[in-house]
């Protein structure tokens, strides 16, 4: 099945670039900030952008992510415009948009609505940080009928068996999660996740393979990207929009993004 | 119901509830804790060791005594049953379950055991089984909590346990899981997660609930031995759910028993401001398992409301779930108001002062005793005592101030 997403990490890939995947929570710090903040990483290179749902239990996400995703919902965010914010990005640039969600909020608004009103909205899929492909039947069904993307992770703790379903289920890249830990900066990114992406590699030679979890400095992109097919980064850049707005959000891209492009 | 048989379901699933709803990283820890369980359940070493736990340092098996005066307030004729887990070390049901998995952990080989509290009763009976199994101990608590059971925190800390506030978040029960999770999935390798409840992922609906099922199983040999019948009726404060069904599981194919679990419903049933999960909420997922919950339209999980900390939660464990839709267990509110009093009657009728979470079932079964015919038999799991709580009465009460009060 076609991915737009699996496409440009393939095509920077045949072309000797790396690739960026950018996260911003949809609603942080308002709705019209978020779209603004959102379309700026894409304009300034990010190759994929995640967009993340505010959600009130974020067991996966350290506390720069949490804080400002409460604060989306402080100010009154609502699930509905995720898909508001989906379609003025998809708009105003050609970006593939996965949407990044914990599972009650879809599961509440119900599976086949949400994946409809994401394709109509020009969305490319979801990231599902707490749902397990085990766990998937109906987000499998719905999202073949829809043709979405659909991530799931894989971890160095994933045994061989689960990694191969992952890779094989996953459309789009499979989020090889770096480290055991959750979502923020650190300062070297854990050599497992080069055996995450290996064992990755062992089980699938379709499957796109994306690194996240602590990636926060340009090297640590160039180095990722240099045994994966991109780099995920999310703290960091909602820390540089918290400390400097829109233009702070700019510079941490094109600091990020540069070198990956020949 | 009666070609089910409800007793031998375990999970992962229970009906359309439970699962696995965690992140990936989690998954290789969860099936390690289920292989060394399904081990350990079977292997008489475990289960000797376990017994032998029980009854040299829990004080197992726990009595039962009957409530003859507060049973006077509970309509004619009704008999009243106490399964005193207060008299339990450490002074609640908690124990049951932490003794089980503390020799798991060590089973595992792992050197760390984090935990949530809400009342602080699992933290401490957590911070117990850690001092006593030479375990590092951190316990994830809101910081709301920290003040409402400064006591129990002290004790905690006496124990050699790290106390870790949680500000994230509504700073209560919720919190401090979201917290111990994101701890787990940081250090899985050393650390075990001693949940306090039957909630959460697969395996530890299941396994938690099997280790408190020592109180049902102790409970209806008692009642059978010592009184020659089974209750009407069985009632118990549901939070988590994890001492109800402790008490509930020896009896479900007794169809004969009925069961009432008893939720908070804080401020009253008929205002925003309660934690009556199983009579207000509906199906989503939550800590990693989908159950009943209070959420709103959107699928945010809303913050719950009870003068007990304990039972002061938004979800509840799945297979309370299913016996709610199964019809098998009735769930109902019981205000603060009404727990508070309760508390104090059985305190004056009885010389027992429950905790205020197990005051909820004290409430329900005066409520309950005038439905029931008479000649009826009520067996209560008395889940906790009221130690931990005497800030929070003498201040209701207002016993600490002598110029106020409501008695």
């Amino acid at each position: 099945m076609k991915s737009k997403t699996s496409d440009v990490l393939k095509a920077n890939k045949a072309a000797g670039n790396g690739s960026l995947i950018g996260y911003f929570p949809a609603g942080y710090p308002t709705l019209e900030g978020s779209i603004e903040a959102s379309i700026a990483m894409c304009q300034n290179g990010v190759d994929v952008l995640e967009l993340g749902v505010p959600y009130s239990d974020p067991v996966m996400d350290g506390i720069v992510i949490q804080e400002a995703t409460l604060e989306a919902l402080g100010n009154g965010f609502k699930l509905k415009q995720t898909f508001d914010a989906v379609r003025a990005i998809t708009e105003a640039v050609d970006t593939p948009v996965l949407v990044m969600t914990y599972w009650n909020p879809v599961l509440q608004y119900g599976i086949e609505n949400f994946a409809r009103d994401l394709v109509a909205a020009g969305g490319a899929g979801l990231i599902t940080p707490d749902l397990i492909p085990d766990e998937a039947k109906e987000w499998l069904e719905i999202s073949d009928k829809y043709a979405l993307d659909r991530v799931f992770l894989g971890t160095p703790s994933s045994s061989p068996e689960r990694m191969k379903t992952a890779s094989e289920l996953s459309r789009g890249f499979v989020y090889a999660v770096s480290t055991m830990g959750i979502t923020g900066a650190r300062a070297e990114v854990d050599a497992n996740a080069r055996k995450v992406v290996a064992k990755v590699r062992e089980v699938s030679t379709e499957a796109n393979t994306a690194v996240g979890i602590g990636i926060s400095t340009a090297d640590q992109v160039v180095e990722v990207n240099t045994y994966s097919d991109g780099a995920i980064v999310g703290s960091a850049f909602v820390r540089a929009y918290a400390e400097g707005g829109v233009e702070a959000l700019k510079s941490k891209t094109i600091e990020l993004s540069a070198r990956l492009k020949k | 119901m009666s070609e089910q048989n409800l007793r031998s379901h375990v999970g992962p699933y229970f009906g359309e509830f439970g699962g696995r709803f965690v992140p990936e990283s989690l998954i290789a820890a969860l099936d390690e804790l289920e292989a060394t369980y399904n081990v350990a359940k079977n292997d008489p070493t475990f289960k000797a060791e376990l017994a032998e736990l029980h009854r040299t340092y829990t004080g197992r098996p726990s009595i039962i005594t009957e409530a003859k005066r507060f049973a006077e307030h509970c309509g004619d004729g009704i008999r009243v049953f106490l399964k005193r887990e207060d008299l339990n070390h450490t002074g609640s049901h908690k124990i049951n379950n932490v003794i089980g998995q503390a020799l798991l952990t060590k089973r595992m080989g792992k050197t760390r055991i984090i935990a949530e509290t809400g009342a602080g009763q699992h933290g401490v009976a957590s911070a117990t089984a850690a001092a006593l199994f030479g375990l590092e101990c951190v316990v994830y608590m809101g910081e709301v909590d920290t003040e409402r059971q400064a006591l129990n925190v002290a004790r905690m800390k006496l124990l050699g346990a790290e106390v870790i506030p949680v500000t994230t978040g509504s700073r209560t029960l919720k919190d401090a899981i979201n917290e111990a999770l994101r701890d787990w999935v940081a250090n899985v390798e050393n650390t075990h997660y001693l949940l306090g409840t039957v909630a959460g992922p697969h395996p530890f609906p299941t396994m938690v609930r099997d280790f408190h099922s020592v109180i049902g199983t102790e409970a209806r040999q008692q009642m059978l031995d010592e009184f020659g019948f089974l209750p009407t009726a069985l009632a118990a404060c549901v939070g988590g759910g994890s001492n109800a069904i402790g008490l509930f599981h020896a009896f479900l194919d007794d169809e004969e028993v009925q069961m009432f679990g008893y939720e908070a419903a804080g401020d009253g049933m008929d205002t925003p401001r309660h934690a009556a999960t199983l009579n207000y909420g509906r199906p989503g997922v939550l800590h990693g398992a989908r159950s009943y919950m209070l959420q709103d339209e959107d699928g945010q999980t809303m913050e719950s409301h009870s003068i007990s900390a304990g039972l002061d939660y938004p979800g509840v464990g799945p297979e309370h779930s299913w016996l709610k839709d199964l019809g098998r267990v009735e769930y109902r509110g019981i205000s603060d108001a009404e727990a508070m009093d309760a508390l104090r009657l059985l305190s004056r009728t009885e010389g027992i002062i429950p905790a205020i979470e197990t005051a909820h079932a004290m409430a329900g079964v005066i409520k309950l005793g005038k439905e029931l015919p008479s000649g009826s038999s009520i067996l209560v799991n008395l889940s906790g005592r009221g130690d931990k709580d005497m800030e929070t009465a003498g201040k209701y009460f207002g016993l600490l101030d002598a110029k106020e009060g409501k008695n």
